[in-house]
């Protein structure tokens, strides 16, 4: 072929080689430039991934490389019981914390977002549950839900309300409550103040508007400030969901799973499984079959951004 | 014995008499006697090697100041560098697994249980030391071979092994009819009764506590014939004595103080001192918190053996800790000294002192260590090694039977049927489903 031709004849005559070619062409400069962040992303990020789906096709142990074993651990947590509560679990956890943390971190944020005297102090204090580390204050509730010295039990039995302690972390729907309500406890914050910054976006002159033509409070709620704090509700609801799905400190450092793997999410058996039993296999077959739920999660989100509906509310496509 | 125990031995009680903190046999003393033993020892250390050593956090400082003492001797003496750290309980074994994987970042790990056999072809074989120890120091209990040896080679020295034993309210246990702790396992049901109908109530932990849950429900399941597997590790768990062994812990749980199922291995020693708790299964570190703490609880209490059931011998699990060297490492010799430096008389005795009960030993001849006698209270520890059997019951010791502990089979069986989440056969059903994964 002649262009073949060309480009040899072209580089013997000392036209500028292949080499020099990839420096200087516009196109393959951008992927120069594109390549550093590619590699620490594949690095760090999709290489692990897919090392822990490829354990979890295998049979490895801890210090041990395991055998190609098929589907064989996902057959074998298709019929365990205790796999399916944690998945249980974790849905409910998630469903559960994630739609009250929105609840009750909207109401925050729109009160916050008056004006009151010491504005910046109380938007600050709203922080503190966020800030303190996760482990300080699981134990925190460690102790608050203690069998025999919670502050709870010790307080309602004062007030003569009930005779013996509550069962908080001894008993599987109150341990399930009582994490729900740690997690809601820890989670707010970050909803609360993200949501305050989308509405301090909102510009005033809307309000003005809406109050002139006759809106009534849930009015302006409703049809200015919704529509105008969709984008964040998405962005910031996936990113609860996603720790929510994800939780392993507090419940470790409460329950560990107990009582009777009631309260066992998915990661934190897979933890069990994995690290502690040392079936590494196993335990990355459990992570990975997070996979699909946090990207259903992510979808939603993603999808919902895209909409021109969900940023700018009904009927302005 | 010999001269030098015995020399040994005066220092020693005249050091448990000045504190029960450490037993001060000088530095200087203990720094000679190191000197002299580098010398004399058959392991020769790599010049200027160094060793990271991971060990499990103590409970009882003193303890771990005369664990110190002795790596600082060490160190003068032989001129290796050790490096100690230390991590909880809980994140010992993932430590360890990880250096065993990747083959660096530790050379010596102290730790629990079988931690060993997780991964025998990582481990140096230190038969020699084994052999140079038992030989020394009037040889090795039975259970001490089941943890240190695999295939016939030994690949972790067990050092030593902490005990599970009744912690009682003597006050308590008379009030409920009781002149002595009950021997048999009827006799300690009724006692578990009376106790609640007292308002005394026991408790024992059915919780995810590595230490506390699994040595006694392991107990519980052995002392009436139950079993997870068999010789040949073939799962047994289903059979009739496995369901005997559940209605009697129902029995027991349904008269338990509230919350058991809940308890880590914090809770009971928490709810003792506290003085709300009056029959606990513990370690002797609730008597050593009470004496510093609660005197008036530590004057009312006492520790007794496991009661026996129908099996008619002794089912005990205590928390045994061995120490493996990874056969990666570059000082294999420092190591080898160093583990065999440890369990040497005149390191071993004041430091078990120190441990005030919480560390029995492994070898015969430490049975004449006189912190056993000094007080009558801390007698029944000396016989834990002797006594335990290990976490893979009657079959082999390995990586199986590891996972199946860490994984909490026999612990959640037992829940699952004292919560009342599952029936007997359910309970069964599913505890054996588990041991046959791991077990095929």
């Amino acid at each position: 072929m002649s262009t073949v031709e060309e480009t040899a004849e072209v580089s013997r005559s000392g036209e500028p080689s292949l080499w020099s070619r990839l420096k200087t062409n516009r196109n393959w400069l951008a992927i120069w430039f594109m390549l550093p962040a590619a590699i620490f992303l594949i690095l760090f990020l999709a290489w692990p991934l897919i090392l822990g789906i490829w354990l979890s096709f295998t049979d490895a142990r801890l210090a041990r490389p395991g055998q190609f074993v098929g589907f064989e651990n996902y057959e074998w947590l298709w019929d365990d019981s205790i796999f399916w509560l944690s998945v249980f679990n974790t849905l409910l956890y998630t469903i559960v914390a994630s739609a009250i943390k929105f609840a009750v971190g909207l109401y925050l944020a729109l009160l916050l977002n008056r004006h009151m005297p010491f504005k910046a102090i109380i938007r600050s204090v709203v922080l503190i549950p966020f800030i303190v580390p996760t482990v300080l204050s699981a134990i925190a509730f460690w102790w608050i839900y203690d069998a025999q010295f919670s502050i709870i039990s010790w307080s309602l039995r004062q007030m003569g309300l009930i005779q013996e302690n509550i069962n908080f972390l001894g008993d599987g729907n109150w341990a399930r409550g009582s994490l729900i309500f740690a997690n809601i406890w820890r989670g707010v914050p970050f909803v609360a103040i993200t949501l305050l910054a989308g509405l301090q976006t909102v510009s005033p002159s809307l309000y003005e508007a809406a109050t002139l033509d006759g809106a009534s409070a849930w009015q302006r709620f409703r049809y200015v400030t919704y529509p105008l704090l969709t984008p964040i509700i998405a962005v910031v609801m996936t990113f609860s969901v996603l720790f929510t799905f994800t939780d392993f400190q507090l419940i470790w450092a409460m329950t560990r799973g107990g009582p009777v793997n009631a309260t066992h999410l998915m990661a934190t058996l897979s933890y069990q499984r994995g690290i502690l039993s040392g079936r590494l296999g196993e335990g990355a077959a459990i992570a990975t079959a997070m996979i699909p739920f946090l990207l259903a999660a992510i979808m939603i989100s993603w999808f919902g951004l895209q909409r021109r509906k969900w940023q700018h509310g009904e009927g302005n496509d | 014995m010999d001269k030098k125990f015995e020399m040994n031995r005066r220092s020693l009680l005249k050091g448990s008499a000045a504190a029960a903190t450490i037993a001060t046999v000088g530095a200087d003393q203990l720094l000679n006697y190191a000197t002299a033993w580098a010398q004399a020892a058959p392991w020769k250390p790599e010049k200027g090697a160094k060793i990271n050593v991971l060990r499990w956090r103590r409970f009882v400082e003193a303890e771990d100041a005369a664990f110190m003492k002795m790596v600082e001797a060490f160190q003068k003496a032989t001129g290796v560098t050790v490096n100690i750290s230390n991590e909880s309980f809980d994140d010992i074994q993932p430590k360890a697994s990880v250096a065993a994987n990747t083959g660096q970042g530790l050379d010596m790990v102290w730790g629990l249980y079988s931690l060993p056999h997780l991964f025998p072809e990582k481990c140096l074989d230190v038969t020699d030391v084994a052999n140079y120890l038992g030989k020394k120091y009037g040889g090795w209990f039975p259970a001490a071979e089941a943890y240190g040896k695999s295939k016939g080679k030994w690949i972790g020295i067990p050092v030593a092994t902490t005990g599970g034993l009744m912690n009682y309210r003597i006050s308590a246990m008379e009030k409920a009819g009781f002149k002595e702790f009950p021997k048999d396992t009827a006799g300690f049901l009724e006692l578990v009764k009376a106790l609640k109908k007292n308002n005394t109530p026991a408790g024992m932990a059915l919780g995810h506590a590595s230490g506390d849950a699994n040595t006694w429900l392991h107990w519980a399941l052995w002392t009436f014939g139950g079993n997870l597997v068999d010789k040949n590790d073939k799962v047994v768990i289903n059979s009739p004595e496995t369901a005997a062994s559940l209605e009697y812990v129902k029995q027991l749980y349904d008269n338990f103080i509230p919350g058991t199922a809940s308890w880590n291995d914090s809770s009971n020693n928490k709810a003792f001192v506290a003085g709300d708790l009056y029959l606990t299964l513990n370690g002797i570190s609730i008597y050593v918190t009470a004496k510093k703490s609660a005197p008036q609880i530590a004057e009312d209490m006492n520790h007794a053996y496991l009661p026996i059931g129908p099996v008619g011998k002794p089912t005990e699990l205590h928390l045994a800790f061995p120490i493996l060297t990874f056969n990666f490492t570059k000082a294999p010799q420092a190591c080898k000294a160093f583990a065999a430096f440890m369990q040497e008389a005149e390191n071993f005795n004041p430091w078990i002192s120190a441990a005030q009960g919480y560390l029995s030993h492994f070898l015969a001849a430490y049975d004449n260590n006189p912190i056993w006698t000094a007080d009558p209270k801390n007698t029944v520890y000396r016989d834990v090694a002797k006594r335990t059997l290990t976490p893979a019951g009657q079959g082999s010791l390995g990586e199986k039977a590891a996972a199946a502990i860490a994984d909490f089979i026999v612990v959640d069986m037992f829940a699952n049927y004292c919560t009342g989440r599952e029936d007997v056969k359910g309970a069964i059903k599913i505890a054996e489903r588990q041991a046959q994964r791991i077990y095929r």
